[in-house]
């Protein structure tokens, strides 16, 4: 079963690196967004750096959902996923073992990579550092979240909207307590693990919430 | 080969489907056991391929039960292998790495990769990426998933299809050392397959004729 389960990854590893994917898609998009931001607001560089970790969380959750709705559907289309369903392999497993190879290629670059982001944005070094802490230890919320929506638009064709529609708001908690775990190290009245180890609750809460609720929907799917 | 250590038995008592709100079919029941092989026929829309993803699971039926014993606590969508109207092949992967995840995922490893491609005559495109294959190499790909992951029932849905007349030979050979080993075939078709003491069953709406002209069909 273990060998299913790495098998998966690997898999889902391999074809988004041979084919490009949510991942590289994602992380331009990404800087796009960042890019964009200075231009538009002007160089004011406090105004920039009050408001850089929020952007730079927006961005991550906006480029979460870009190539998201091809996470189950890719599988659905080929008949891969009956493959899955006829393994013993349980179907939450095969659901976590995609989330982490989604995460792996779209969030965890994004946390990695968010320090240099965070130039485009004025970032000083500790803004830097909670920044990235943050969104490695809060963009697998975004992935399992995104999980649930993947498996319930599965079988609809351009269901990317309705993916959105359905995912954003659950998002939300997970965009506060990150952003304000950014603002919280770089100086005010909250320390910073208050809204951190909510962060990391978030995330826990998510991660079983997600994994069932997704492969409910597969199960169901037909 | 090996023979499987427990015979598997596959009961099917009074299956009726209802897809979009019509009767596909009802009252549908057999029995098979080891080395036994099913031929369901039936023109276009009759429910051959929802048969078969009823018992692999994938669709819930209207009535009726399904029973099987086989390996242990196995049940059966673990005991199965369905090749469906879509290879279930990715084609950024090459032949040889959809058939390794294959193996891998549905556990039960039997052949090496690359002897199983060699046994459906491909082993000249293992490290081809699928995507360059054509559809009948494909569809052959997908049957050397039959061998390279071992699992007591086949379900095939128009294995046939996209087949040359040498390939649909090594598939019929296939069939035949799989049965004799104790395995289980349900082969939904349009074609004759030439399966030795095959049974038949025609489906049919259960409104009109119980039993259609297995003949005329094929």
């Amino acid at each position: 079963m273990r060998r299913a389960f790495f098998a998966l990854v690997a898999r889902d590893l391999r074809l988004s690196a041979r084919i490009g994917g949510s991942g590289a898609l994602g992380l331009v998009f990404f800087l796009m967004i960042l890019t964009l931001v200075p231009f538009a607001l002007g160089p004011d560089l406090n105004l920039l750096s009050r408001i850089g970790p929020a952007i730079l969380w927006i961005a991550a959750v906006l480029s979460t959902l870009i190539g998201l709705d091809r996470l189950f559907q890719a599988d659905e289309e080929d008949g891969s996923l009956d493959l899955m369903l006829a393994s013993p392999l349980p179907l939450e497993a095969v659901v976590l073992a995609k989330v982490l190879a989604h995460w792996l290629t779209t969030g965890a670059p994004l946390a990695l990579l968010s320090p240099l982001f965070g130039l485009l944005v004025a970032l000083d070094g500790i803004g830097m550092a909670a920044v990235a802490a943050t969104l490695l230890v809060g963009t697998p919320a975004l992935s399992f979240i995104g999980a649930i929506g993947a498996a319930l638009t599965a079988s609809i064709r351009r269901g990317g909207l309705i993916l959105s529609i359905l995912v954003l708001p659950l998002m939300i908690p997970t965009l506060i307590f990150g952003v304000s775990a950014a603002n919280a190290a770089r100086g005010g009245t909250v320390p910073f693990a208050t809204p951190f180890l909510v962060l990391a609750a978030l995330t826990l809460i998510f991660a079983v919430i997600g994994i069932v609720a997704a492969a409910m929907a597969l199960r169901n799917a037909e | 080969m090996q023979s499987h250590p427990a015979p598997p038995r596959l009961t099917v008592e009074g299956l009726a489907c209802r897809r979009g709100g019509r009767m596909i079919f009802a009252g549908l029941s057999f029995d098979l056991g080891p080395g036994d092989a099913l031929v369901v026929t039936g023109r276009n829309g009759a429910g051959k391929s929802t048969l078969l993803a009823i018992l692999a699971g994938r669709l819930r039926p209207e009535a009726g039960e399904i029973g099987f014993s086989g390996d242990g606590e196995a049940t059966l969508p673990e005991s199965l292998h369905w090749i469906a109207h879509r290879d279930g092949l990715k084609t950024a992967l090459t032949a040889r790495e959809n058939l390794a995840f294959a193996a891998d995922m549905l556990g039960a490893p039997a052949l090496d990769p690359l002897a199983a491609l060699e046994r459906v005559g491909l082993p000249h495109v293992h490290d081809m990426p699928v995507a360059y294959l054509s559809a009948g190499q494909r569809r052959r790909v997908a049957l050397a998933r039959l061998l390279a992951a071992r699992r007591p029932v086949w379900l095939l849905d128009e294995p046939t299809a996209a087949l040359d007349a040498a390939s649909q030979e090594t598939l019929r050979g296939l069939m035949r050392e799989h049965r004799a080993a104790g395995g289980l075939v349900i082969a939904a078709t349009h074609l004759p397959l030439g399966l030795d003491q095959a049974r038949d069953i025609a489906l049919a709406p259960p409104s009109g004729a119980t039993a259609q002209d297995h003949e005329a069909l094929s």
